[in-house]
This record gives structure tokens, C-alpha cells and sequence, in this order.
């Protein structure tokens, strides 16, 4: 009897959990299928904001910026952010490694509005034209740390002795590294350049602070039409951005397993 | 008898240069000499192995002849080259690993076939060779299986397969059996011994565990601090420690202090504190009158009887009565000590000949222990 009750708890206060996280999100997107222009009204099903959005110049073009941007400064901060992550974990104990390795995971718990402002002093101070450019090279400073963070604790739990035993079999240094391990913190990468392209696509005080006229990001787009009331656009951008972003999930996961499967028939490069 | 082991080392280094020649070479950490200054040479078609108590540098020793480390001082000579400053994938030697160091990525298939296609093999050559490595270590049937899906006996197996697959002139192994249970690592020693001899490759083991040393190696170094104590074939090394560090540390050993009181060409009289006079062999190099010695004398070597040796047959012999302080009964020996009237105190033990008690001591039994003085090793102190 007790476990039943037991069990009843459990799954009561899993759904409550599971309500608590997803109920905005499902009333987001059932929302995103109103027909009515008040947004708390509810007018029938519909696909017009949808149709909406995509004749929405100004708004498709802040999604493209945002996505181009996500695209660059990810890529940007995942080859980075290893490489620093494989200098750290990989360089030995060289001259002001804690120093590094310190100032490397600031930007982690620095405020994003400092972030932000040095980030366009910089900016104004060498004179740069703000756009794409620049918020690309400050979504990199920002996300690079994640990237490194997280391949570098995979790189730590990877046994040192497996790259000896790649030289030991005929590789050279870095022919070791790329066959041995390389492949063995690969979903940490991936991980990382996801971690990167969602948190970029995310962000809003950074890129308000580093873009320019005319380059706004979707976020800085959404924020901006929000202020002037919420339209009904907004739940179907946003829900696509949902459906994107669980995509891009269960293609990383996808390609996991696939790779898993593959090492079977794997052999060295 | 070390004499003699060393000429015969001379006469066989004369004969045929040997494969491995460590050259005073040293390697500090820091201020630390993890070896210091050790030589040693090692001949082809040899099993070598390296015995020492934990952080006495075996590993380190290893991992320069595999490449990860270069001495600091000295150098390494293979096939008579100086490799010191080789790095790894540039020698013809492997190591297989204490953790083996699977590719955790790669089928057993895959691991195997690692160092060879590196090595630039055609497919078929490369084929052949997987297939003759899995029938070596007798795992035709997991050529697909990934590390983590073997088990340690196994994984243990694709490791040396591994490491053989290139067939390197030199395989080091560092501490190989040492995550298996007793059963089983016993198994593979002997497996260990007839692929060394089917192969003729030259096997460096290093190992902590003294049996296994002493079963699977044509040839034991004693390492101690950063050096080699002693080089010498198990049975030397058990039976003729070169030194008290030695003789403790390989098997169990009493030992008795005291200083050389009468030299004749076939007995040397030691007068002891604690054990009275013993009459012991002369060792091979010359001891002084009044110099200090220890008598070092197997437990194994030493009688417990109720009355002692018959009159005639003890002639010569080392007798001693005492009282039996402590015994433990190991299933194959009884293990048992004895308190000796003169003060010092023997360990003896005896093999369990018989399945009922015929020949047993009980505690605080007074019993006679003698042995011979040819079992005794007289040491330097
Ligand atoms: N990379 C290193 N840096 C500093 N000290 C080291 C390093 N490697 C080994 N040492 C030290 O050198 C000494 C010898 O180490 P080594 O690993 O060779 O011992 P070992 O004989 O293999 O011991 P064990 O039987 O425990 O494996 C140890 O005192 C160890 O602390
Ligand atoms: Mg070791």
C-alpha cells in the first residue's frame, strides 16, 4: 500500500516538475496557433502569425542575422575553446598556468552587462563598425569558456596512458592525438559548439551592447516589439525557435548513437 | 655463487652483444633521482624482469626504454644505437600497459590493427596478422567486441596482443597481471612463458609481486632506490642474495648478527649475541677475522625435531634449543616460531607431509632447530 502511495507521489510531483518547466512552453505554442490578434484571447485555430512572420522582413532578417551569428561565433568558440581546453589539460605545468586557466573561466561568472560594455569600448576604441562582425566576436569571448569548461573535464577524465599507447603503435604526437583522442572527446565538443550556438542565439545583453543600427539579432528584435505590447508573432517565432532547437537535439543525439555504432567498423586514420 | 653468475654473464656478453644495454642512466623529477645511475644489460630472447617495492623507479625505468621519458644521464643502447633521445613511435619496441590502454573507441579488431596500419602493412598483410595475433591470445571469437564489453582477462589479452602485433624487438610490460585474481593471473604467467618462448621476443616485465617474477623470468633485477641491488637467475637471487636488502626482500629470511670468529677453508665460525656460535659455509669472497656479518638462513632450511638430529647425522651440524612462541598453520606449511634459549627468535617453517598431525609442535613445546651451515649465507653488514 505504502509503495503505491509512494509511487502515486512520485509521479504526482514528476508532472507537477514537468508541468512547471513545460507548461509555459505548451501554452506558448498552442498560442502560436491563435487566431484572434489579442494575445490572451483565445480566436480559433490558426497558421496566420505564421504566414505573418515569414512576410516579416524586418523580423526574418534579425532571425537570419542571429542565426548567421549563432553559426559563426559557435564554430568560432568550439575550435578555440578545445584548444585552450587541450593547452590546459595537455601543456603541463608552464609558467602562470592557474593565472590562465583563472582568467580563462571569468567571463563564466562576469555580469553580461560588463562583458557587454568592455566589450563595445573596445569596440568604439578601435573604431570597429558595429554589426555582425562584432557581435560575432563577442558571442566567441563569451562562449569559448563554456566550450573549454566542457571539453576540458572530458579531457581530464580521458586516460593519459591511451595517447602514450597511440605513439608507442607508431603515431606521432599530434597523428596520436587526432586518431586517439580526438574521437574520444568529440561528443564533448559537439557538445560544446550546441552549448555555444544555443547560448548565442540566446543572448541579448551582449549583443544590444556590441551590434549597430540596422544589424539587430532576434532577441533584440523580439524585445524590442515586445515593449510595445505582445504580439502573437512573437509565440509563433518563438515556437519555431523550439522546434529548431529540439531538432538540432535529437540530430546530436542521433549522430552519437550513430557514431557508436560506427566505431565498430572504425580503424585509425 | 654471484661470481660466478657475473663471469658467465661476461663469457655470454663477449659471445653475442646484447640486445638492451642501460648505461648509467639517470632520471630525476625535480631534485628527486627516480633512478640513479643503473646499468644493466639484457640479452635477445630473454625474459627479464624487474622486481622492487612500490616507487622504486621500475616504472620510470620502463617508460624509458619505451620513449616517454629521456634520462637524464647515460644512455640506452638497442641493437647497439643509442635510442635515448628516440621519441616512442620511432622504436622498435612496445609496451603494453599497466591499464592496457585499450582504445576504448575501437573494436579488439581495430586496437589490434592500430600500430599496424600505421606501419604502412597492405590490407591483406594486416588482415593475416589480426588473425594470427587473436589465435596467439585465443580471442578469434571477439574481433568485433569493444574494450568495454571484455572482460579483464580479456582486455589484459587484446593489450598483448596489441603490443605483439608489431613485432617488436623489445616488448616491455608493465605490471601485467596485476588487475586479475590469482587464479587467473597464474594461468597467464604460464601462457606468458610459452608465447615469450614460441615468439623469442625479449620480455622486460616489471612486477612488485616476487612469485610472479620468480615463475615467468629467465633473469630477476632487484630494484631498490633508483638501482639494481642484484641481477641474478631466481634461483641465485633466492638461495644467494647478494645483500641483507636482498635476501629480506625476496622470500622470507632469518637473520643473524655477529662477527667471524674462526676461518678454515670449509667452515667460518660467526659468534652471535642472541644465537651463540654458528658454524656457517665460507662465503665466496673473503671475510676478515672479528669482521661484522649476518647469518641469513631460510625458514624453510631449518628442522624443528622433539629431541634433535641423531647423534652421528648431526656432526657439523647448527643445533639449537629453544621454545615454539607462535605457530600458523597455512594449509601446505605450518609456519612456526621459535624462541631460542640464547635470546633470539627463528622462524621455521615445515611442509605438511602428512593429512593427520604425526609431526606437530604445539605452542610453548620445547623443541630442538637445527640446520646446516651450508643453508646459511653469510652477508656483509
Ligand atoms: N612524473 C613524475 N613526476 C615526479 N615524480 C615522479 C614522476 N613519476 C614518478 N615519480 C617518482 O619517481 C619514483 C619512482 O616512480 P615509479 O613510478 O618509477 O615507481 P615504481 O617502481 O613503478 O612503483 P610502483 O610499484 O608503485 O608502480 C616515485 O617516488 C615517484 O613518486
Ligand atoms: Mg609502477
Amino acid at each position: 500500500m505504502g509503495r503505491v502511495r509512494l509511487s502515486r507521489f512520485n509521479i504526482a510531483s514528476l508532472a507537477f516538475g514537468l508541468a512547471f518547466l513545460y507548461l509555459p512552453i505548451v501554452i506558448l505554442v498552442i498560442y502560436s496557433f491563435n487566431g484572434s490578434r489579442l494575445v490572451t484571447v483565445w480566436g480559433g485555430w490558426s497558421t496566420r502569425w505564421y504566414a505573418e512572420f515569414f512576410n516579416d522582413q524586418a523580423m526574418l532578417a534579425a532571425a537570419w542575422m542571429s542565426f548567421r551569428v549563432a553559426l559563426a561565433s559557435a564554430t568560432a568558440a568550439t575550435v578555440i575553446g578545445t584548444l585552450a581546453a587541450v593547452a590546459l589539460a595537455r601543456g603541463g605545468h608552464f609558467r602562470g598556468r592557474t593565472l590562465f586557466s583563472g582568467m580563462l573561466y571569468a567571463p563564466l561568472v562576469m555580469p553580461e552587462v560588463i562583458t557587454g560594455l568592455s566589450l563595445l569600448l573596445l569596440f568604439v576604441a578601435l573604431n570597429a563598425e558595429r554589426g555582425f562582425w562584432t557581435v560575432t566576436i563577442a558571442h566567441t569571448t563569451l562562449t569559448m569558456c563554456f566550450v573549454a569548461v566542457v571539453v576540458q573535464s572530458r579531457l581530464g577524465a580521458l586516460d593519459r596512458s591511451l595517447e602514450e599507447a597511440a605513439m608507442d603503435l607508431g603515431c606521432t604526437p599530434l597523428r596520436a592525438f587526432v586518431a586517439v583522442t580526438l574521437p574520444l572527446i568529440a561528443p564533448a565538443i559537439a557538445a560544446g559548439w550546441m552549448l555555444a550556438f544555443t547560448l548565442s542565439l540566446d543572448d541579448l545583453v551582449i549583443a544590444s551592447f556590441t551590434t549597430g543600427p540596422g544589424s539587430a539579432t532576434l532577441p533584440i528584435r523580439i524585445y524590442s516589439e515586445v515593449r510595445l505590447g505582445v504580439k502573437p508573432e512573437i509565440n509563433a517565432i518563438c515556437t519555431l525557435i523550439i522546434a529548431a532547437v529540439t531538432l538540432l537535439i535529437i540530430v546530436a543525439s542521433l549522430a552519437s548513437k550513430l557514431s557508436n555504432a560506427r566505431a565498430d567498423s572504425a580503424a585509425p586514420m | 655463487m654471484t661470481d660466478h653468475h657475473a663471469t658467465t654473464d661476461a663469457a655470454l656478453a663477449a659471445s653475442q652483444a646484447p640486445l638492451l644495454r642501460i648505461e648509467a642512466v639517470e632520471k630525476k623529477f625535480g631534485g628527486f633521482k627516480a633512478v640513479d645511475g643503473l646499468s644493466l644489460d639484457i640479452k635477445a630472447g630473454e625474459f627479464f624482469a624487474l622486481l622492487g617495492p612500490s616507487g622504486c623507479g621500475k616504472t620510470t625505468l620502463l617508460r624509458m626504454l619505451a620513449g616517454f621519458e629521456t634520462p637524464d644521464r647515460g644512455r640506452i643502447l638497442l641493437d647497439g644505437e643509442d635510442v635515448a633521445s628516440v621519441l616512442p613511435h620511432r622504436r622498435p619496441v612496445n609496451m603494453m600497459f599497466q591499464n592496457y590502454a585499450l582504445f576504448p573507441h575501437l573494436t579488439v579488431k581495430a586496437n589490434i590493427a592500430f600500430g599496424l596500419k600505421r606501419a604502412g602493412l597492405k590490407r591483406a598483410e594486416v588482415k593475416a596478422r589480426i588473425a594470427e595475433m587473436l589465435a596467439l591470445v585465443r580471442l578469434e571469437g571477439l574481433a568485433h567486441r569493444r574494450p568495454d564489453q571484455l572482460s579483464g582477462g580479456q582486455q589484459q589479452r587484446v593489450a598483448l596482443a596489441r603490443a605483439l602485433a608489431l613485432r617488436p624487438k623489445l616488448l616491455l610490460l608493465d605490471e601485467p597481471l596485476a588487475a586479475l585474481d590469482k587464479k587467473l593471473r597464474e594461468s597467464t604467467q604460464r601462457e606468458l612463458i610459452e608465447l615469450q618462448r614460441r615468439l623469442g621476443t625479449t620480455f622486460v616485465i616489471v612486477t612488485h609481486d616476487q612469485d610472479e617474477a620468480m615463475t615467468v623470468a629467465d633473469r630477476i633485477g632487484v630494484m631498490s632506490a633508483g638501482r639494481l641491488e642484484q641481477v641474478a637467475a631466481p634461483r641465485q637471487l633466492y638461495e644467494a642474495p647478494a645483500s641483507r636488502w636482498v635476501a629480506e626482500f625476496v622470500g622470507d629470511v632469518n637473520i643473524l648478527d655477529g662477527t667471524v670468529a674462526e676461518q678454515d677453508p670449509h667452515r667460518l665460525t660467526v659468534t652471535t649475541q642472541d644465537a651463540a656460535t654458528l658454524s656457517v659455509a665460507p662465503p665466496r669472497q673473503k671475510v676478515d677475522i672479528n669482521s661484522a656479518v649476518s647469518v641469513a638462513i631460510r625458514p624453510e632450511k631449518i628442522r624443528l625435531s622433539r629431541r634433535g638430529p641423531v647423534a652421528d647425522a648431526a656432526a657439523g651440524l647448527n643445533r639449537r634449543d629453544g621454545v615454539v612462541s607462535d605457530l600458523s598453520y597455512l594449509g601446505g606449511l605450518t609456519s612456526y616460531t621459535v624462541k631460542l634459549d640464547a635470546g633470539a627468535t627463528l622462524r621455521a617453517t615445515l611442509a605438511n607431509v602428512a593429512r593427520v598431525e604425526v609431526d606437530d609442535f604445539s605452542r610453548g613445546q620445547h623443541v630442538v632447530a637445527w640446520f646446516s651451515p651450508d643453508d646459511c649465507v653469510v652477508l656483509p653488514r
